[in-house]
């Protein structure tokens, strides 16, 4: 059966790269669509009226907006290599971890990438609160999946985007010592197959570089 | 099998009675504990260490925190009178619209009752503008979710919590009749649902409610 699946996203979107890792897992073939967000296409723009944004998923012509909830669609979509838990509190669990993701860490990490010079104490403190209960709930597992790669696992690809802010700022947020845990676990994600395709870290450094380099020359 | 079922909610908060109204609809029994936020009891603070918010369900010991969450969770664990739809289309539209009422209106609304004058115009414009959004998805149905009250209709009770902060304050008219004809006529029917009106705060109490936290914030209009 002819599948139409079309993903409207921006390579540097941490949001946009969650449903290409998801589509990928699953081994979904798709259309790409790179969209300029300072010139957004008509058709994203039909596609989601309400938000405006990417990443959109397109299915046999149905368009599905936000992040997590395509995540969840694409789960329910094609049932093989599952993304979520199939037990109730599981599931529960996951989607709560994925929300703190969105709703707390990243707020934080994106404030630290605007901020300039003495107003990053304060938010430093504040995301390395966030790692500490992340590096906690993941404790001695792989992934916070469990032994692979799940829904919260794809959702924290926000630390990614931390880690080039980080570098790129010359700021010590996520470090070895203090996040052994978690060190670990994005290397293991850095290291997985499908994952590796989707998130460049060395593209991201040089684009942020360019964005945010100035800041650091008024330190 | 017994079932023990509590949740740490408070009586004015629409996300708290979110639960009650889904755990009602399936008749799940359950225990509520009313949370006093000043003084957090030291069981929500165990149950939700992260946030140390309300509400929170636990069910045979286990806590589930996020009333969305909480949501989903009861709609997977007590399969009859479903709140979600079975159609994973469907389900990603109601899950794209009860988060809307979390991340556009629940702020907006927020906002509303705090600021004023200038300020206090612009928002009462952009909650307007979510509440043309929300009548165009509305259309002809009789509730967000069909046929019965569902998973966006129990998000949507922000607006019941709006409506009441729009009265106490002596607000502009964000939300009547004439501008919103469709949303208008879904929250008579809301307020008017067997199960739906059992959650909703005591009226005389959530005025007062409203007047004694926000109310001099209008004064200098």
């Amino acid at each position: 059966m002819a599948e139409e699946v079309k993903l409207f996203g921006m390579w540097a979107s941490p949001f946009s790269r969650r449903i290409e890792v998801a589509l990928k897992l699953k081994g979904i073939q798709y259309e790409y669509i790179e969209e300029d967000l300072s010139n957004k296409s008509p058709s994203l723009l039909k596609y989601n009226p309400v938000h405006k944004k990417i990443p959109v998923l397109l299915h046999k012509g149905k368009p599905v907006a936000e992040s997590l909830v395509i995540l969840e669609y694409i789960d329910e979509t094609w049932k093989h290599n599952p993304i979520l838990p199939a037990d109730p509190y599981e599931r529960a669990m996951a989607r709560f971890w994925a929300k703190f993701l969105d709703e707390k860490l990243w707020p934080a990490a994106k404030k630290v990438a605007l901020s300039k010079g003495e107003e990053h104490n304060g938010l430093i403190e504040e995301i390395q609160e966030h790692l500490k209960t992340l590096e906690s709930e993941l404790k001695e597992k792989k992934f916070f999946g469990g032994e692979s790669l799940g829904f919260v696992d794809i959702a924290a690809d926000i630390i990614f985007w931390l880690l080039v802010v980080q570098e790129t700022l010359g700021l010590d947020i996520l470090t070895e010592d203090k996040f052994p845990g978690l060190h670990e676990w994005y290397h293991r994600l850095l290291d997985d197959a499908v994952f590796k395709e989707c998130v460049s870290m060395e593209r991201l450094l040089a684009s942020f570089k360019v964005r945010f380099g100035a800041l650091t020359a008024s330190k | 099998m017994a079932e023990e079922v509590k949740l740490f909610g408070t009586w004015a908060s629409p996300f708290s009675r979110r639960i009650e109204v889904a755990l009602k609809l399936k008749g799940v029994q359950f225990e509520y504990i009313e949370e006093n936020l000043s003084n957090k009891s030291p069981a929500l603070l165990k149950y939700n260490p992260v946030h140390k918010k309300i509400p929170v369900l636990v069910h045979n010991g286990k806590p589930v925190a996020e009333s969305l969450v909480i949501l989903e969770y009861i709609d997977e664990t007590w399969k009859h009178n479903p709140i979600l739809p079975t159609d994973p289309y469907e389900k990603a539209m109601a899950r794209f619209w009860a988060k809307y009422m979390d991340d556009k209106l629940w702020p907006a609304a927020t906002k509303v009752v705090v600021s004023k004058g200038e300020e206090q115009k612009a928002v009462i414009e952009e909650i307007q503008e979510q509440l043309k959004t929300l009548e165009s998805e509305l259309k002809e149905k009789k509730f967000f979710g069909g046929e019965s009250l569902g998973f966006v209709d129990i998000a949507a009770n922000i607006i019941v919590f709006l409506l009441v902060a729009q009265e106490a304050l002596g607000l502009m008219e964000i939300l009547t009749e004439e501008k919103f004809p469709v949303l208008h006529e879904w929250y008579q029917r809301l307020v008017d649902d067997a199960v739906f009106k059992e959650c909703v705060p005591p009226r005389e109490r959530h005025l007062g409610f409203f007047k004694a936290r926000f109310g001099s914030s209008t004064a200098s209009k």
